[in-house]
């Protein structure tokens, strides 16, 4: 049982949970992930730990409600208990002085790379920033993510906030601006397989940290397998993140949709 | 472990038992055929999870507990990997002393109830009975056993096992399923303070995720994890060693030893065509999702794919489970494709013939080599290679080879694979200096299980590769007794 010590709503869809797990906090690094299970029949669902806290003994993960287990986690309040919290899970991103690397993310992608912004702001990296949305309501933790990039690029598809258009085009711009020597894209699976093309067209080495269907996050199910440069990879234990242009996007888009159905 | 000939001798010779033995003749108990365990019939039951086999009345366990001949030299207890007094249990059942014939279980194993529901008994305790050379069937020690720690259970007076005063000592068990509760048990018994890490959110490893409910019902394991509790070990659930806690923050926290019991938990994949499709998935995947999340209950937020058209790879336990619960949740064609004939199929035999009662159709010697899906990526047809037998190989059993040109396209909507799994790599490549050997288990020495690092010891499916539940009782005792040894002489 974990505590819920704040909530933050960050947009319609989106809330921010800090929750209590000292054991957690302490080992986790950035690219790491937790699964979360509410009550007796509640569903396993892994989410990125978005930041945490050693001193307090709490972790952050921020959550869109896009079906019944997360809007579930998502109506919990301050002062409630999840009922079953494991992790740290996944392999840490790797982190090194690249030169010049870009963060593209997109929607509820953005928590999860908050961790690695600042991991690679440490490591001397140039941070560019490139956040997508639908819309301006959708823009998550603006301040956070300008903490640790040396430049943010806002995109949104309606042109309600920063730039009209797509993610790949801001990603496009920076590319055609200066020399780009690492991308990571997180976000939706048709996003990073379009970020992804980008990026090969120009010879851009990028990973993408992916989301997976999982059940226990520990390499026991297979549920999370993806293909990897022709070869098959359990997401929760070889990733999340692997080399984007290896990834077979859209065999993971259509295993995404396998329980679609079904519930 | 060698078996104390002259305390077994002298428990023969008590006189209760020497009574018994003079009660009826040899020829008499012999002639007496073996028991049928009353089960549930197959059309009612494979549309649900209740359990399978009903268990015996008393009228019919004290009848087959007299078939037993209480041999001098009882060969069946070297069948069964933890030893237990079989002779002993069955004379006390005889004499109608159900408890104390639960107590004799208990002497051995921790998990009698389990045991005598999942153990592949044919080729264990059974397998040596003296009946079969006499050309009849086998004592039913599974099914005796099952009866004995069921009537305990159910007469409200489980006996918690006398511990040994408590020596403060701290020790850690990496997996909470039969490897790890039976060393706890052990551990608890010699007065040491035995704490639990398991990575999931229930207790019992692969008899909790693994094994169904109609095999084995989740409370009767419970029961045993309770009596455990009572003995004062503790679970922590939710804690992945060599990731929440490290190897060096649990020797921090002053645990003197650690017992690796992480188990097999790895599938494998055969890395044919189409395997990635929707609709294939592991026989984990598939039983996880039902027997650990509920998938099949309404109140569950658990999703699971209810085929109509349902092919389960392989042939052992595992895909018996997988496509009993196929059938169950709904199946109208449920189907074992496996690439050797029937006589070699690794099952045990009753889940074999259970399935078959319940309508499972067998496809022995084919092989699966191609999965074919539809504009959505979902699996529709699977292609099989057609199989013969040819020579026997260097494990005697006649290798399976293929005819020619001989394939075969079938209709499934869903694609059970159940080939097997592998050692759980988690903790070998968190523990540094633990060795593995090429497939990827932990070595140890094979008389205490102590692995190169000297505070470690290992046992269970990490150690040997998907085996037996009872294998996996056995070496937590073994470890127990060992480590106990080694702390003590330190
Ligand atoms: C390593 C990892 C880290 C993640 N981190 C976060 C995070 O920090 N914040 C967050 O909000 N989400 C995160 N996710 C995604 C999150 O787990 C899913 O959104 C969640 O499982 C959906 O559950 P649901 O029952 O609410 O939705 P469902 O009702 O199951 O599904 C709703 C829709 O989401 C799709 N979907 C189902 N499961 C997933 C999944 N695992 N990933 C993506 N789409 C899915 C379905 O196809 C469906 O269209 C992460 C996923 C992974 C694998
Ligand atoms: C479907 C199925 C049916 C079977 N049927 C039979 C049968 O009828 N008869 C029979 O005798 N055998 C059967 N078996 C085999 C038997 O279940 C196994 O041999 C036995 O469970 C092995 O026990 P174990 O204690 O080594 O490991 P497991 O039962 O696998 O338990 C290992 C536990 O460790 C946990 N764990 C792993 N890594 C960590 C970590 N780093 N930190 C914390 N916890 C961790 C896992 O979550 C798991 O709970 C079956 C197996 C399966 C899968
Ligand atoms: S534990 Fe298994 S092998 Fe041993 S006597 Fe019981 S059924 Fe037979
Ligand atoms: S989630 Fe089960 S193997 Fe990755």
């Amino acid at each position: 049982m974990n505590k819920i010590v704040k909530k933050e709503v960050l947009s319609q869809n989106v809330v921010k949970l800090e929750v209590e797990a000292p054991l957690i906090a302490k080992s986790r690094k950035a690219g790491h992930f937790v699964i979360v299970k509410l009550g007796k029949y509640g569903e396993r669902i892994p989410l990125t730990i978005a930041g945490a806290d050693t001193n307090k003994g709490t972790i952050d993960l921020v959550i869109q409600n896009v079906g019944k287990s997360s809007k579930k986690i998502c109506e919990l309040n301050e002062g409630d208990f999840i009922t079953d919290l494991v992790g740290p899970l996944g392999k840490a991103t790797h982190i090194e002085n690249f030169g010049t690397v870009v963060c593209a993310c997109g929607g509820v992608g953005t928590a999860p790379m908050l961790p690695i912004i600042e991991a690679m702001k440490k490591a001397g990296n140039k941070v560019i920033t490139v956040q997508a949305a639908r819309t301006k309501e959708l823009i998550i933790l603006e301040d956070e993510i300008k903490k640790y990039s040396d430049e943010v690029v806002i995109m949104t598809d309606d042109g309600s906030y920063g730039n009209k258009g797509l993610v790949t085009n801001g990603i496009e711009d920076v590319i055609n601006r200066e020399k780009v020597d690492l991308c990571v894209t997180i976000g939706p699976a048709v996003m990073m397989k379009f970020v992804s093309l980008l990026t090969q067209k120009y010879n851009i080495p990028t990973v993408a940290s992916l989301n997976t269907i999982m059940v226990d996050g520990t390499g026991m199910c297979g549920a999370c397998r993806v293909t990897v440069g022709g070869k098959t990879k359990f997401v929760c234990v070889d990733g999340p993140e692997f080399d984007a242009h290896q990834v077979d996007f859209d065999e993971m888009m259509m295993r995404l949709n396998s329980y679609k159905d079904f519930e | 472990m060698a078996i104390n000939t002259e305390y077994l001798k002298a428990q023969r010779n008590e006189p209760w038992r020497e009574e018994l033995r003079k009660s009826t003749k040899n020829k008499e108990r012999a002639d007496i055929p073996r028991v049928k365990m009353p089960e549930l019939n197959a059309e009612y039951r494979s549309k649900n999870y209740e359990e399978v086999n009903l268990g015996l009345s008393l009228d019919q366990a004290l009848l087959e507990a007299k078939r037993c001949l209480d041999c001098p030299d009882p060969q069946c207890m070297t069948g069964c990997p933890v030893e237990i007094n079989i002779p002993k249990f069955i004379k006390n059942i005889e004499r109608n002393e159900i408890l104390e014939a639960a107590k004799t279980l208990k002497e051995t194993s921790a998990l009698p109830a389990v045991c005598g529901r999942v153990c592949p008994q044919e080729k264990q305790c059974e397998s040596k009975c003296i009946h079969l050379k006499m050309k009849k069937e086998a004592v039913a020690i599974g099914y005796l056993e099952r009866f004995a720690s069921d009537y305990e259970r159910e007469s409200g007076s489980i006996s918690v096992p006398e511990l040994a005063k408590s020596n403060g000592i701290k020790i850690a068990v990496v997996g909470s399923g039969p490897a790890g509760l039976s060393f706890a048990g052990d551990m608890a018994k010699y007065g040491y303070d035995v704490t639990v890490f398991e990575a999931l959110h229930e207790i019992g490893g692969v008899l909790k995720y693994g094994i169904p409910e109609f095999r084995l019902p989740n409370d009767i394991v419970d029961v045993e994890i309770d009596i455990l509790q009572k003995m004062g070990v503790k679970f922590i659930t939710n804690c992945i060693v060599g990731k929440t806690i490290s190897y060096e923050d649990l020797q921090e926290e002053g645990f003197k030893a650690i017992f690796v019991a992480s188990g097999a938990g790895l599938p494998n994949f055969m890395n044919i065509p189409g395997e990635n499709l929707s609709g294939v998935l592991s026989s984990n995947e598939y039983l996880t999702r039902v027997n650990l999340m509920s998938a099949n209950k309404e109140e569950s937020d658990t999703p699971v794919f209810f085929g109509k058209n349902v092919a389960v790879v392989g042939g052992g336990n595992t895909a018996m489970d997988s496509v009993r619960t196929a059938r169950r949740l709904g199946a109208e064609k449920a189907m074992i494709v496996y690439r050797r004939s029937e006589e070699e199929m690794p099952a045990r035999l009753e889940e074999v013939k259970h399935a078959k009662e319940e309508g499972v159709i067998f496809m022995n010697l084919n092989n699966p080599i191609e999965y074919i899906g539809d504009d959505k990526g979902r699996v529709k047809q699977m292609v099989v290679q057609k199989m013969e037998l040819g020579e026997p190989d260097a494990s005697g059993r006649r290798k399976p080879v293929e005819i020619l040109g001989a394939t075969e396209t079938i209709d499934v909507d869903m694609v059970v694979v159940a080939i097997g799994v592998s050692p759980n790599p988690l903790i070998p490549s968190a523990f540094e200096g633990l060795n593995v050997s090429k497939w990827g288990t932990i070595i140890v020495n094979q008389d205490t299980l102590q692995t190169d690092l000297p505070d470690v010891f290992a046992g269970g499916d990490i150690v040997r590769g998907g085996a037996t539940v009872i294998l996996a009782m056995g070496d937590g005792r073994k470890a127990a007794a060992a480590m106990h040894k080694a702390l003590t002489e330190k």
